[in-house]
């Protein structure tokens, strides 16, 4: 019992308050030293949002540093007609898993939610190995699992396709590949962003070394960064340093998950199952290479290839015109906030999203509603 | 889907492993990490998959990297003053009679 408690003040460490105070010192005093303001640095990952929007971490920040949320939920990227293809999968009898978070994306007319209550089945599993039980359990049946997810994710997918499935399980792959996406970002015009941090987990799987070839070419910093209150900051203080000095490196403050290579072995995996081919990504644009897909080798899994998928019993009702207020796409390309949605709070919640951004946990509009997004404590007192 | 959650292993049967996240035991699947995990090792989760063995070292690395930066940034030492307070004010501690 002993161990465990001590085991659980180890992690508490990562949350010490004391330390938080000093982490957040620092960055007041990065940001004076730099001398010009605003900085923008931007995240993209949706659980450095969690991890700053639930421990309240903004009201830390200074004023003159702007943390912008990127396109770091692979869930809200998702594209309209990748859910339709769920949809129709799900509308013409297949059996559809899928992690909870994509039910309630929006496709063009329907989400998959509504596919079941339109008679649809769909399951929700917590990882995929649960959608290949499903596939035993129904032989009857096939059954899709609808892949969601960055490259940490797609590892998983690869793995259990590796370790064999039941002839009536496919996979409809929306896994997304984050390096491309923050090459796009770092290009457009609206954002002067001065540097990045990494979200960890995807790190863990392609190391820091997949983003030195980004720091050459765009010249900007880029920290990889753990999801502790204090993994943030501390990454945040480590980012202004790099942009003070006008250092375009890569910075490792996770080195307890993350090394320089990567995990060798999860990469030989992912690159064995999937290719990156360019596609859209929901709100945000073309991205080259951003998506990933089954290798030919894996045709007989590919629910792409496996079925026709017939778009035509989707149209049976008009698109909703609030859709087109959505400005989701805007959030996570940085250049606007949640709070800048008319719909935010009002026609566009958790039970009744108008874009993506509000149904995922990761999604910068539903952390936004869930914690609040700028809890200003210094008027508090 | 997106979380990694580190638990602790309680015991290994084959690619399948039992492991603790602070009271919950839940079995992974040790196909991805790259490292031989053993009981007592802590694992980071992903969606049922150990994709990372944490060793200890490494968790004291992190911290001393938090160390590092505010030296860097020039902040004195982590210990705040209220804390410094608090122990100049605290009674010590005296061996019974």
């Amino acid at each position: 019992m002993t161990d465990t408690i001590g085991e659980q003040l180890e992690q508490l460490k990562f949350r010490d308050p004391a330390r938080a105070r000093a982490l957040a010192e620092a960055l007041a005093r990065e940001v004076k030293s730099i001398g010009r303001a605003p900085v923008s640095v931007m995240h993209v990952c949706g659980s450095h949002e969690q991890a700053i929007a639930r421990f309240g971490l903004r009201a830390l920040f200074p004023r003159d540093l702007h943390v912008i949320m990127g396109p770091g939920c692979p869930v809200c990227v998702t594209d309209m007609p990748e859910v339709d293809e769920a949809v129709a999968l799900a509308m013409a009898g297949h059996r559809i898993a899928t992690y909870g978070d994509m039910m309630k994306v929006p496709g063009s007319v329907k989400s998959l939610a509504d596919a079941q209550g339109e008679g649809g089945t769909i399951d929700v599993v917590y990882g995929m190995r649960q959608a290949v039980d499903l596939a035993t359990a129904h032989p009857d049946q096939e059954v899709v699992f609808f892949a969601s997810g960055f490259e940490t994710t797609a590892v998983t997918t690869a793995a259990v396709l590796m370790s064999g499935v039941p002839k009536n399980f496919s996979v409809l792959s929306a896994h997304k590949y984050i390096p491309p996406a923050m090459e796009i970002v770092a290009q457009m015009p609206d954002t002067r962003i001065e540097g990045f941090l990494a979200a960890g987990h995807a790190a863990a799987i392609t190391g820091a070394v997949v983003f030195e070839p980004f720091v050459k070419k765009h010249k900007v910093p880029v920290v990889v960064a753990g999801f502790e209150p204090l993994d943030v900051l501390a990454a945040l203080v480590k980012l202004l340093e790099l942009v003070k000095d006008g250092r375009a490196e890569v910075a490792n403050m996770y080195p307890r998950v993350v090394t320089h290579q990567g995990n060798k072995h999860a990469q030989e995996k992912l690159w064995t199952v999937f290719k990156p081919v360019g596609g859209r990504w929901r709100g945000i644009a073309d991205i080259p290479d951003g998506n990933l897909r089954l290798r030919d080798e894996w045709a007989h899994v590919d629910a792409r290839k496996r079925f026709r998928i017939d778009f035509s019993q989707l149209w049976d009702h008009a698109p909703s015109g609030l859709a087109q207020r959505c400005i989701c796409g805007d959030i996570m390309a940085g250049v606007r906030q949640p709070s800048d949605c008319e719909l935010f709070g009002k026609e566009c919640l958790p039970e009744s999203p108008v874009g993506a951004c509000m149904v995922s946990s990761e999604g910068s509009c539903r952390i936004w509603h869930t914690y609040g997004g700028v809890p200003d404590l210094r008027e508090v007192g | 889907m997106c979380l990694g959650v580190p638990g602790k292993v309680l015991a290994i049967d084959g690619l399948e492993a039992t492991v603790d996240f602070f009271g919950v035991r839940k079995l992974l699947r040790l196909d991805i990490v790259d490292e031989p995990v053993t009981v007592g090792d802590y694992v980071l989760n992903h969606v049922g998959f150990a994709i990372r063995r944490i060793p200890p070292s490494e968790v004291q690395e992190t911290l001393a990297l938090f160390e590092q930066v505010l030296k860097d940034a020039g902040v004195g030492d982590l210990m705040a003053e209220d804390v410094r307070g608090e122990m100049r004010a605290a009674p010590e501690v005296k061996e019974k009679a």
